[in-house]
């Protein structure tokens, strides 16, 4: 079976000559939801506005169910559900008309109704678009989206603007979606919302995927870190060679990807020593660290990306 | 919140949207949007009528000699041509605008509609408004202004109907120099200006001067003015509706391919 979604060596470049996509290559099977993470401005939304068609890309292709959404729109479209990152209802009509719009636009669309209830915004119909709260708009542009049963749905931040519950909501029906079969391909910069609700994640930067894979390859790739302090008459250069110690007045840094033994050495060497280590902390590799990790890199623009990011991203 | 309701397998329910269900969903979203609008109302609804009784108490000041048709006639062709500037030139400019700040159009051309159904369909309602209207202006012209009733009226209608498409066009054109609903009303006004001076709407063109009157002949309305006049007064020649016919038709396809190279679906950012 074709992959949902295929992308190769995508780019997009603005007329202003700015690469926002700068050459990623991405595949999302049928029935997998598929997060792209990233900062602010580091091409998430360029990339889906061109995995749905909304623009040509510069460079490489895009595949959804087979085809080019761009080029061949009239085939993709009514298989595919589009929630953009901003909503874009005409705020005069009420909830009622605006689905009523969008369901003459939708082949197959479920009744009003039914839709409505999906998202929890049943007993709005009648409330102008402009009236409501930003996470009922939210809701609303949600069940429009799947208004059409669409095999293959982009959500570009679609929880953004929600408080707790809606958010849970919204996590609720992506799930029941994927156990219906639809594929799923979200942009978000909440992490755990990536790490709870995703098969495969994408970290994105600067218009490149520096990370991806299951969330639990993600977190492993990353190395795990443990942090101490040392007595002031200690200096870090006694630490056991093999610790690779990063010390910054007195404040110490070891990062592994052997957690384990690396800490059971340090205990060793400082029982033996009979060295107090303060505030120890170890702990592995979070989500959370790889992203910051990758956000903190945001000035080194020239820096050659390592093997074993390399090969995550393959 | 019931969760369950979510499944792929489309039921009986599950009819397809063609072209006409699009246009239908679209047009009946706009038409709801301008009755919501008091300005939008406002300059579809009164402001044609303003002109034409402008328009009026203005021919009538003329020399009969210089203006050669009378009064009352000069109104109807005038009048016309205003109806269709205002309705679908200038509010259409300004609800394309609208639709497109609010990201609507964006919004829209993730879904099935093409983007000719997305701008035809803004534009069904002001088209079919300036029609009626044009409709009530035979009524009246019949009944108030003691003229003819419309000498040929199939040339008056195929002028109507490609005048309502060029405007269509020109007004989808006029949004990509418009940034706010706002500033419409500035954009409008040279297009609205030279066609009433120079398309033989306010004054008709056999009153200007001589290279006016030659250069005025290559402004977009004149053609389809052609049409409407010879539709009213049925003083037609083959051969200058011939050129009128083929001058829209350059103006159209001019349009169309602009519109396509620079329509703006979402805002500047």
């Amino acid at each position: 079976m074709t992959p949902a979604i295929e992308a190769t060596d995508l780019s997009r470049t603005y007329s202003g000559g700015y690469e926002a996509v700068a050459g990623i290559s991405l595949t999302v099977p049928r029935g997998e939801v598929f997060a792209l993470l990233g900062t602010n401005g580091a091409g998430k939304t360029s990339t889906v506005e061109l995995l749905e068609g909304l623009a040509a890309p510069t460079r490489g292709t895009v595949r959804v169910l087979g085809h080019d959404p761009y080029r061949e729109r009239a085939a993709v479209r009514p298989r595919i559900g589009v929630m953009l990152q901003e909503g874009g209802f005409p705020s005069d009509l009420t909830v009622a008309e605006t689905v009523r719009m969008w369901a003459g636009c939708t082949s197959g669309a479920r009744p009003a109704g039914e839709a409505l209830d999906s998202v929890g915004l049943t007993g709005r119909e009648r409330v102008r678009v402009k009236q409501l709260s930003g996470g009922e708009r939210r809701r609303l542009d949600l069940a429009l989206a799947l208004l059409g049963r669409p095999e293959v749905l982009f959500l570009d931040e679609p929880t953004t603007g929600l408080d707790a519950e809606g958010r849970r909501d919204t996590w609720d029906l992506v799930r029941a979606l994927r156990a219906g079969g639809t594929t799923v391909l979200l942009t978000t910069h909440y992490l755990e919302e990536a790490e709870s609700l995703a098969d495969r994640l994408a970290i994105m930067h600067q218009g490149r995927i520096v990370l991806s894979g299951t969330p639990a390859e993600v977190t492993a790739a990353q190395p795990a870190r443990i942090r101490f302090t040392l007595p002031a008459d200690v200096p870090a250069a006694r630490l056991p060679l093999r610790l690779r110690a990063a010390d910054d007045g007195g404040r110490v840094e070891i990062r592994t990807h052997a957690l384990q033994d690396d800490l059971g050495e340090l205990l060793d060497w400082a029982r033996e020593t009979g060295t107090r280590l303060g505030a120890l902390d170890a702990r592995s590799a979070s989500l959370e660290e790889a992203f910051l990790d990758i956000a903190s890199r945001a000035q080194e623009t020239s820096t050659p990306r390592t093997p074993a990011q390399e090969a995550a991203v393959r | 919140m019931t969760t369950t309701t979510v499944s792929r397998d489309t039921g009986a329910d599950g009819r397809p949207s063609t072209t006409r269900t699009r246009l239908a969903a679209l047009a009946r979203a706009e038409l709801t949007l301008l009755g919501r609008n008091r300005n939008a109302l406002f300059i579809a609804a009164v402001m044609p009528l303003l002109m034409v009784v402008l328009l009026r108490s203005s021919l009538r000041g003329l020399d009969p000699k210089v203006l050669a048709i009378g009064a009352g006639p000069a109104t109807l062709v005038g009048g016309t041509g205003m109806i269709l500037l205002v309705v679908v030139y200038m509010s259409l400019t300004s609800s394309l605008v609208a639709r497109r700040e609010e990201l609507v159009l964006k919004r829209l051309r993730t879904g099935e509609a093409s983007d000719t159904e997305i701008l035809v369909g803004a534009a069904l309602p002001a088209a079919a408004i300036s029609l009626a209207q044009c409709a009530v202006l035979v009524a009246a012209g019949v009944t108030a202004l003691g003229a003819d009733a419309p000498a040929r009226p199939d040339l008056l209608l195929l002028g109507l109907v490609a005048a309502v498409v060029l405007l269509a066009g020109l007004g989808a054109l006029t949004t990509t120099i418009t940034r706010t609903v706002e500033s419409a009303g500035l954009t409008t006004l040279p297009l609205f200006l030279v066609s009433s001076f120079g398309s033989g709407l306010f004054v008709p063109r056999e009153t200007l001067p001589g290279l006016a009157a030659d250069l005025s002949e290559l402004l977009p309305l004149s053609g389809v003015m052609e049409f409407v006049r010879a539709g009213w007064l049925g003083t037609a020649h083959a051969g200058n509706l011939l050129t009128a016919a083929l001058h829209t038709v350059a103006w159209g396809v001019v349009t169309g391919w602009a519109v396509r190279r620079r329509f703006r679906w979402e805002p500047r950012r």
